[in-house]
């Protein structure tokens, strides 16, 4: 139980921070932002990983939980790469001025 | 002695990726950003890994080179109008990664504490809701749905109705014991996609960066769900973080449009019965098509009258929209802006919250045809200029400068901030065709004595412009 509330307390934080620094984010950078928060809600991932490595699972339920690592390792390399991507084009533009 | 090891650890790894968010303030320190969140998370990966036993290796390392190679090939391919589409994609795989591991604990009945299930049954319905909810939207995106908003009959009682069963499902499951969980977290399961899907069906075109918005924010708090399940701190927190962000996104966007985030998401203002883009307008189409505005003057052909009016301005704003990247227009445009800025004028873009399909959207097409990002301003900085504009250009944008939204009550973009483009001394409209928007709500600025209108193709139309111009 103690636990669990460490938990919710975790989460109220780090939402009330994550608010904070994110209404002071520039609009135009919200694509790139939405894309790199995006990458980290692949961070489920490690949720999954905890399930395959914890064991006893069998037959469908470890199809699944495979599944889910493959799901989860898409959206956070996927969605870190895409934004390094988008970000390059920010940089290149700011560079000649300087 | 571990644990307190693992939440030093933790703390440390939730403040990188905090530190990483900071530096999206700047758009040159956003790249750096990027990498200290990505490293931060392969660590927290990383950890996790090194500590699990050698026998899930294989059959976890095996799943994670797949996930990751796939979205690695994908990111590489997609250019940024495909953007919104990618990231709805990706979205989607999250929210199911979240759905599924809550339903393999769920279902097979591991040790969870009574708020563990909880925790669970939310993970499981917030992340198949996201699953497919972004999946429709990632659809529509990329042009394989139809776009336009679908409403069954009774659509919010059916959506109502579907999340009712979802929950009451979730939690008979976590009084359930034995082989009725299967049954009762697949029923779950089952109502939580269906809903899903019910809600992206009745959003589309204009409307959708809210939508995008909301699973952003969905698929961050069904993670943090997700890490209440799993007992994993990082997990709680990056997923607080994602829906912390994808909230504020989604606020942004609705006060862009100055609706409700109900209006929007359950159809509220979009009534559709006063001309949608379809129903035939009583315009004078085809044969009227060009000379409309050039009536009795030499200059009938608006191409020269368009070059005629940008050597004689000195101020010059241009309005992109999102008609200009379904045109390939993008590339044209920042030419034309270039070309007008060496003849000695000032020129500006002005960049509406809306232009695009996802927050920000424009700004990331206008980069990636290398503007200097000097001309870009938001909406609240430049509406004051257009006034003292000698020409404003717009380029496949229609609702975002349409007059009526300030002009005419009741339509869907009532209220909805526009730029003023109208108040430019002359108007030069770069777009497909005269119709109206998405909103369907006519445009009056078309019929404007001082706009002139270039329609038909926006790329081609810049490229026959810019070669006048010089």
């Amino acid at each position: 139980m103690g636990e669990i509330a460490v938990l919710i307390g975790v989460f109220a934080v780090t939402f009330a921070i994550g608010i904070l620094l994110i209404l002071r984010i520039p609009p135009r950078l919200h694509t790139p932002l939405m894309s790199m928060t995006n990458a980290v809600s692949g961070v489920t991932v490690v949720g999954a990983w905890l399930l395959l490595a914890a064991g006893g699972l069998g037959g469908l339920w470890l199809a699944l939980a495979m599944v889910a690592v493959v799901m989860g390792a898409f959206n956070l390399v996927g969605g870190f790469a895409i934004t390094g991507r988008m970000l390059r084009f920010f940089k290149k533009k700011e560079s000649p001025h300087g | 002695m571990a644990d307190r090891w693992q939440m030093l650890f933790d703390a440390a790894i939730l403040a990188i990726i905090l530190i990483g968010i900071w530096r999206f303030r700047d758009p040159r320190a956003a790249s750096s950003g990027n990498l200290l969140v990505g490293a931060a998370l392969f660590c927290a990966l990383g950890i996790v890994v090194f500590r699990s036993p050698a026998q899930t290796l294989w059959i976890a390392g095996g799943a994670l080179a797949v996930g990751s190679l796939g979205g690695l090939s994908i990111a590489r391919r997609v250019n940024m109008t495909q953007i919104p589409a990618t990231i709805g994609f990706q979205n989607g795989a999250g929210g199911l990664a979240s759905c599924l591991v809550s339903f393999v604990e769920l279902s097979r009945g591991s040790a969870l504490s009574g708020i563990g299930e909880v925790a669970g049954v939310f993970a499981l319905l917030v992340g198949a809701v996201t699953f497919s909810g972004s999946m429709v939207a990632s659809g529509k995106l990329a042009g394989l749905v139809r776009q336009a908003p679908l409403a069954i009959r009774g659509h919010r009682g059916v959506l109502a109705a579907g999340l009712a069963i979802a929950l009451a499902l979730g939690f008979g499951l976590v009084a359930a014991s034995g082989s009725a969980r299967v049954a009762l977290a697949t029923g779950t399961l089952l109502a939580s996609l269906l809903c899903g899907i019910l809600f992206s069906i009745r959003v589309g075109g204009a409307d959708m960066p809210v939508l995008i918005s909301l699973l952003n924010a969905w698929s961050g708090l069904s993670a943090g769900f997700c890490g209440v399940v799993m007992q994993s701190q990082v997990l709680t927190a990056c997923g607080a973080t994602v829906a912390a962000s994808g909230l504020i996104l989604t606020h942004a966007m609705c006060r862009a449009m100055n609706r409700s985030l109900a209006a929007v998401l359950l159809g509220g203002a979009y009534a559709p019965p006063a001309g949608l883009g379809e129903t035939p307008t009583p315009q004078p189409q085809g044969a009227g098509r060009q000379p409309r505005d050039g009536e009795g003057a030499a200059a009938c052909d608006p191409l020269v009258r368009a070059a005629e009016l940008i050597h004689a301005a000195t101020r010059v704003i241009f309005v992109p929209g999102y008609g200009m990247a379904l045109a390939h227009a993008q590339r044209s445009t920042v030419q034309l802006a270039n070309r007008i800025r060496q003849m000695g004028k000032d020129v500006k873009f002005a960049v509406h919250p809306l232009a695009g399909r996802m927050p920000g959207h424009m700004h990331v097409l206008l980069a990636e045809a290398e503007i200097d990002p000097d001309m870009l301003f938001d909406l609240d900085e430049v509406n004051c200029e257009f006034a003292a504009a000698d020409l404003a250009v717009v380029v496949g944008a229609c609702d975002v400068v349409n007059p009526a939204a300030s002009s005419v009550p009741g339509t869907p973009i009532s209220g909805m901030p526009i730029l003023e483009a109208q108040e430019a001394k002359g108007v030069l409209v770069c777009n497909l065709d005269d119709r109206p928007g998405y909103s369907g709500v006519n445009n009056p600025l078309y019929t404007n004595a001082k706009t002139v209108l270039l329609l038909g193709d926006a790329a081609a139309t810049l490229a026959r412009l810019i070669e006048r111009v010089q």
